[in-house]
């Protein structure tokens, strides 16, 4: 089995197990890391589309690489923000879960807002 | 290679500048707030809105008077190596919405936002300021590009914008309502990725007009398709990946509701609609379209019964934010087939669009109201609004004229669009969609009615008040709700304006000659109506 079709496999792999979690766990920071592993899954995909490109001679189709580099970037400030919020959210509530039966669930109620 | 299209122009045309500076000029504001601080707030988004609609007007007017596109190939590099920026007529008219609403929301702001002398520099209102404009400069990148891995950049501005106007208020609350709007467009983003790279892999460019001369019904498309499909419905919040919408968009301060759900989930829709009749023309066949539809009539019906439910009035709207865009995927179906030949020529296409418009001057002046109203009483419970249009007239003349608007009732924007749509399911021999639609929007005059037969009833003792609110900002929600009625004056039928920059024909229309296949394969979708 040749590294391309090898690291081929691995990507939708990656990408099942990240979708699984994502829709399957019900806490937050679960589901974030669950993003991550979808998200590795697509890169490994651009690096084997990357190298497919590359039976036409040259060592590597550069497009892929650009892309995915930007879409490591956006990955991370998406985790990075998501994980503010839950932070943030665990200071403001004591848990980080989005369950609405909270302790606190009394007070927002009468929120007049 | 393929030659690229006849009627795509692949250098810069004398006003492509225009395009830039569209995009730049929120960024440069993003950037001058950063620097200065809260100090020169005002100042700076007082000269920047103004420019930024300017900018948008004159690119509305070019494309008017000349015709045709403006295109801006970004640093010469033309595609499919480089990045193409380019407004067509459906463009250019998104663009001047997109500006007219954040430039009401602007000035809708100023009194809740725009005082940030007595507070620290990174106070909300600084914050709200940076999110406005980067909620602008992305939904212009989404408009006006013309590349899939470009968009979904756009597409993430659009959603880091979108986030934290959700939770500036700070409560547990709205914090959660944030987080379940992120993770879902976690989830929406990586499936567009997803697809972005199967697209590339199978085709070799990302280029949209360069895509759809290649792009063949096969599995690989079709898998592309549905994935990317799948990831922008859960960020247009499309029955039933909604759950996210209703507890973010109220749990924003007003003039944040206004954008996230006048103009934010249209982002999604617009590139949904890009993909499947731009980039995958070939792609769409009866089922799908007809799947896209069947979700919106979901969201139709399911969102207008949930909206009666609601006893909070930002609940409600938000509800109705939901059935609203359902009626947006009605484009699928009855565009797609068009029996006037290509999709644009048809009424579907101008109805939906006219939709998508008239929804967001509409529902954007509908959640000023609620944050008027909300001011003014302390609370949006719909129990407490009797007596309110003594208080607030204005407001609730507001909220009437709005709400005639998602009714559709002439003559108004909403009846234009739910007409022309009307039409389509006729010409298309789709009834089934027009049952649904009368149905909407009978449960839209239900739940409209029901806020406002509780505002103009009359109580013995008029309603404690918490506060007063400055009558600029009542006429600001005003002017929007009449620029929505307005939009009814628009002739009933298929807009050219709509069909600038796209191929007159499908016949000679140079992505149907260059693949034989495809003209087969949308020409099926009329015999299989009924």
């Amino acid at each position: 089995m040749s590294a391309v079709t090898l690291f081929g496999l691995c990507g939708p792999a990656l990408v099942g197990l990240g979708l699984f979690g994502l829709i399957t766990n019900p806490q937050p920071l679960r589901k974030i890391i669950a993003f991550n592993l979808l998200g590795t899954g697509t890169f490994l995909l651009f690096g084997v589309i990357a190298r497919r490109g590359a039976a036409a001679g040259l060592g590597g189709d550069p497009v892929p690489q650009a892309l995915v580099i930007t879409g490591i970037v956006v990955a991370f400030a998406a985790t990075a923000m998501a994980i503010a919020l839950l932070l943030r959210l665990f200071q403001e509530s004591g848990a980080a879960s989005l369950d609405s039966s909270g302790p606190n669930d009394a007070s927002e109620a009468t929120d007049p807002s | 290679m393929m030659p690229s299209p006849a009627f795509l122009t692949n250098t810069t045309t004398p006003d492509g500048f225009l395009l830039v500076l569209a995009i730049v000029l929120p960024v440069i504001g993003i950037l001058l707030l950063f620097a200065l601080g809260g100090r020169y707030v005002e100042r700076i988004v007082l000269l920047l809105v103004p420019a930024g609609a300017g900018v948008a007007a004159a690119v509305f007017a070019t494309v008017w008077r000349g015709g045709r596109p403006l295109v801006y190939i970004v640093g010469d590099w033309e595609p499919p190596l480089g990045i193409a920026l380019r407004a067509d007529g459906l463009s250019a008219a998104m663009m001047i919405t997109v500006a007219v609403v954040v430039g009401a929301t602007a000035l809708f702001a100023r009194e809740e936002f725009g005082r940030p002398r007595q507070q620290s520099e990174a106070g909300a209102p600084l914050v709200f300021w940076i999110l406005l404009l980067a909620i602008w400069g992305a939904l212009n990148i989404i408009v006006v590009s013309d590349d899939l891995f470009n968009l979904y950049v756009a597409l993430e501005l659009l959603t880091f914008a979108a986030v934290p106007l959700v939770c500036l208020k700070g409560s547990e609350e709205t914090i959660k309502a944030a987080l379940r709007y992120m993770l879902f467009a976690l989830f929406g983003s990586v499936l567009y990725l997803l697809g972005t790279v199967l697209i590339y892999g199978a085709y070799g460019t990302l280029d949209i007009a360069l895509l759809a001369g290649r792009v063949r019904p096969e599995p690989v498309a079709w898998i592309a398709a549905a994935v990317m499909t799948m990831g922008l419905l859960a960020k247009t919040a499309l029955f039933p990946f909604h759950l996210w919408l209703p507890p973010a968009h109220a749990g924003a301060p007003a003039p944040g509701s206004a954008v996230l759900s006048a103009l934010v989930v249209k982002g999604s829709f617009f590139l949904i609609a890009r993909l499947w009749f731009d980039a995958m023309p070939g792609v769409m066949n009866f089922a799908a379209t007809q799947m896209l539809a069947t979700l919106g009539a979901g969201a139709i019906l399911f969102g207008s019964v949930l909206a009666l439910r609601q006893q909070r009035l930002k609940l409600l709207i938000a509800y109705s934010t939901i059935a609203q865009v359902g009626y947006l995927f009605f484009i699928f179906p009855l565009a797609a087939g068009a029996a006037a030949g290509n999709p644009w020529s048809g009424f579907g296409w101008t109805g939906g669009w006219m939709q998508l418009f008239s929804h967001a001057f509409a529902k954007a002046a509908m959640f000023m109201a609620a944050g008027l109203i909300a001011e003014t009483l302390g609370h949006d419970r719909i129990a407490g609004f009797g007596g309110i249009a003594q208080i607030l007239p204005v407001t609730t003349f507001t909220f009437g004229i709005a709400g005639l608007s998602l009714m559709g009732v002439p003559p108004s924007g909403g009846f234009v669009a739910k007409w022309l749509l009307l039409q389509a399911t006729v010409m298309e021999d789709q009834w089934w969609w027009a049952a649904v639609m009368l149905v909407g929007g009978l449960l839209a005059g239900g739940y409209v009615f029901l806020v406002l037969g509780k505002a103009l009833s009359t109580t013995d003792a008029p309603p404690k008040t918490h506060g007063s609110v400055a009558r600029s900002r009542e006429l600001v929600a005003l002017a929007l709700a009449l620029c929505a009625f307005s939009l009814g004056l628009v002739p009933l039928r298929p807009s050219e304006f709509l069909q600038i920059g796209r191929p007159a024909t499908p016949a000679v229309a140079p992505r149907m000659k260059s693949v034989p296949l495809l003209t087969m394969q949308s020409n099926p979708l009329r015999g299989r109506g009924l």
